[in-house]
């Protein structure tokens, strides 16, 4: 898997040079080192001799996607996983940039490795991380231990089945044989089974660790209403303590103003300091609209997404 | 003479606290996530994990507060205040990095020119059991921030894990009030030279390279440097470094009112959203992150110790474990020493927009 690796970063960076010394783009987005094992960072390169800080390993979970909103003026080259490249076909369709605006580098994705799973599965802090095949060493003060990657994908990715990204300018490595499509999503289907009660109380435990820091919304590229409904004072629609309503309050709407627009990358988890665990919703209602409109968020580069349009012959049986 | 806490009397040691005072320690809220919370049981105090997400600041200063209701009934208008206290408290657990940063709020909320009534009369009377930290993090860097894993400074009584059993140390008259609670032992000399062994290892362990000496004079002139264009690009803007500090502090008051009743209610707010700053009439002084992260730095590192003769960051590594996107704190230091300043200008002035 390393070498797999090590051959996308040497391709992204190649590219990355080529782009800014070409001037096609003003910028490249593409992950780096990060300050501590098991972790990579966004990184922003104007200057094509310092592209070499590019890498590519199995912790890029970043959707890189959310940047593009602050961008938006420049043209940008942008490394994309398929859940990435997904997010920037949904943000086109919402017209958040101009056609020839970005240069997208995809990278057939390996699923990416979730850091604190793999920090829960030792004892002891863990001082150095690298990936050696299909394995994950994981090294502290008093342990070296190797564990299979596999393991330990985020759960986004585990059921991944877009991982080629869909309409790159380059691939920057080969494609990877996808999944069969996952016929119910084990989440939801374990969900599915909880009476209403249940489902309630597990709903009300995760929303109740919210601290509002919001970076569940910031993560998402798919959240960049000017004015957030929580931010609103005039109307007012939501308090700003810990109430769980609020909370509660706060976190149906932002995963109901996701529906058919969730790529389901799974960024807004990975962004929680309190590992709330909610992404179900939104997969829920990925799965409703796929049923509903036979429609994906980020597949089709022309067809809008079922809610920002409507259709004579649109299914209408849920109006009772 | 020093003392122990046997762990097997932890609990009753905790119970008797318990009906005392209101007894606030951390605990799991889901798998390797915990908060400082009252305490209603002794065995939901875990003691076992480093530092809890949020940071002990909560006990006094909660992330929501009301700060007084109101009611209107006819003509008659009714206030009922809040600030009251039903019972003492005590910390128990909070690391040295955490104890510092209470010490950092009291400067704020109890200063010679404020007092904050309901900051104070939580922290007044309260008596805090700090917890040696045995394993600082590579992401800790308390002693650059003058503190360190084993700083007594703040604490009324220190505890020591040596895995079965706590050595106790009575620091202030709070903590000597103590010394004759029944679960309190004489601790051997054996127990008392493996605390200072642990102590050494940790004391070694945790970073003190970070150049936050003279941070407050190195960035008097930085206002307008190039080095905020590209700080800011990584940051999404969202609360979790501010919230999780436990020395930010930074508040928004706002009424919970419906027709004929409403409450008082601060609520912590961070410099990192746009709402912070924005005026009612639509302008905001701080309209991009650019802004804001100065905003967080320089609060931390410039003005506050201009106010308070310290910087407002104990180096706990919160902000850097749980950034959604890695923005260290301790490059951003680094960055503002005369080799870093080199380092930003070569880099920017080319490439700047």
């Amino acid at each position: 898997m390393e070498e797999r690796s090590k051959a996308i970063q040497d391709r992204i960076r190649e590219k990355a040079r080529e782009l800014l010394l070409n001037k096609t783009v003003d910028l490249i987005i593409g992950f780096g080192e990060g300050s501590f094992p098991l972790r990579t960072t966004p990184r922003f390169i104007r200057d094509p001799e310092k592209t070499d800080r590019l890498i590519w390993n199995s912790f890029c979970e970043n959707n890189l996607a959310t940047y593009l909103h602050k961008f938006n003026k420049f043209k940008v080259g942008i490394v994309v996983k398929g859940c990435d490249a997904r997010s920037v076909i949904a943000l086109s369709l919402e017209k958040r940039f101009k056609p020839d605006q970005l240069f997208l580098m995809g990278v057939p994705c390996q699923r990416m490795v979730d850091r604190r799973k793999v920090k829960r599965a030792v004892k002891g802090e863990i001082l150095r991380a690298f990936e050696q095949g299909d394995q994950i060493v994981v090294e502290g003060e008093e342990f070296k231990t190797i564990l299979k990657r596999d393991d330990f994908f985020y759960p986004s990715c585990q059921v991944c089945i877009h991982r080629n990204p869909i309409q790159a300018d380059v691939l920057v490595g080969d494609p990877v044989e996808e999944s069969p499509l996952i016929e119910i999503h084990p989440e939801i289907q374990e969900f599915a089974k909880k009476s209403a009660e249940e489902r309630w109380k597990y709903f009300e435990k995760e929303s109740s660790r919210c601290i509002r820091c919001y970076a569940c919304r910031e993560a998402c590229p798919m959240c960049y209403c000017a004015e957030c409904f929580v931010d609103s004072s005039n109307p007012k629609w939501i308090e700003k303590s810990l109430s769980p309503s609020d909370l509660e309050f706060y976190h149906i709407v932002r995963a109901y103003h996701q529906t058919g627009r969730c790529t389901g990358c799974g960024a807004c988890e990975r962004a929680c300091p309190m590992e709330i665990r909610l992404t179900y919703l939104t997969q829920k209602l990925n799965r409703d609209v796929k049923e509903l409109f036979n429609y994906e968020t980020g597949i089709d580069t022309k067809t809008l997404p079922p809610l920002s349009t409507y259709d004579m012959e649109d299914k209408q049986d849920f109006i009772k | 003479m020093t003392l122990k806490l046997d762990k097997k009397d932890l609990k009753a040691f905790l119970e008797t606290l318990m009906d005392e005072y209101d007894l606030f320690a951390p605990v799991q809220l889901a798998e390797g996530v915990s908060i400082y919370k009252k305490i209603d049981r002794p065995d939901d105090v875990d003691l076992s994990t480093s530092n809890p997400q949020k940071p002990a600041k909560e006990v006094f200063f909660p992330q929501s507060e009301t700060m007084f209701r109101y009611e209107k009934a006819g003509k008659q208008q009714q206030m009922t205040s809040t600030e009251g206290v039903e019972k003492k408290r005590v910390i128990l657990g909070a690391r040295p990095c955490d104890i510092q940063a209470v010490s950092i709020l009291d400067d704020v909320f109890l200063g010679k020119e404020y007092k904050d009534v309901y900051y104070g009369n939580k922290r007044n009377g309260t008596t805090l059991i700090g917890l040696a930290c045995n394993h600082p993090l590579s992401t800790c860097f308390c002693p650059s921030a003058g503190g360190g894993p084993f700083l007594r400074k703040g604490s009324d009584i220190f505890l020591i894990d040596l895995g079965e059993t706590f050595i106790v140390e009575l620091l202030t008259e709070k903590g000597m009030t103590f010394q004759k609670n029944k679960f309190f032992k004489e601790a051997n000399t054996k127990e008392i030279s493996l605390a200072q062994e642990i102590e050494e290892k940790a004391s070694k362990k945790a970073d003190a390279s970070v150049p936050i000496e003279g941070i407050d004079r190195r960035s008097d002139l930085m206002m307008e440097s190039p080095f905020w264009d590209r700080m800011h690009e990584k940051c999404i803007g969202c609360g979790v470094c501010t919230f999780l500090c436990p020395t930010c502090h930074c508040f928004d008051i706002v009424d919970e009112a419906l027709t004929n009743k409403g409450q008082r209610v601060r609520n912590w707010d961070s410099c990192l959203f746009p709402l912070y700053s924005q005026e009612t009439s639509g302008h905001n002084p701080r309209p991009t992150g650019r802004e804001r992260t100065r905003q967080r730095l320089m609060h931390k590192f410039n003005y506050f110790p201009k106010n308070f003769g310290r910087v407002a960051c104990v180096g706990c590594g919160r902000c850097i474990l749980y950034c959604p996107v890695n923005f260290d704190i301790r490059q951003a230091i680094n960055l503002t020493s005369a080799k870093g300043i080199r380092k930003v200008k070569d880099q920017v002035d080319l490439t700047r927009r």
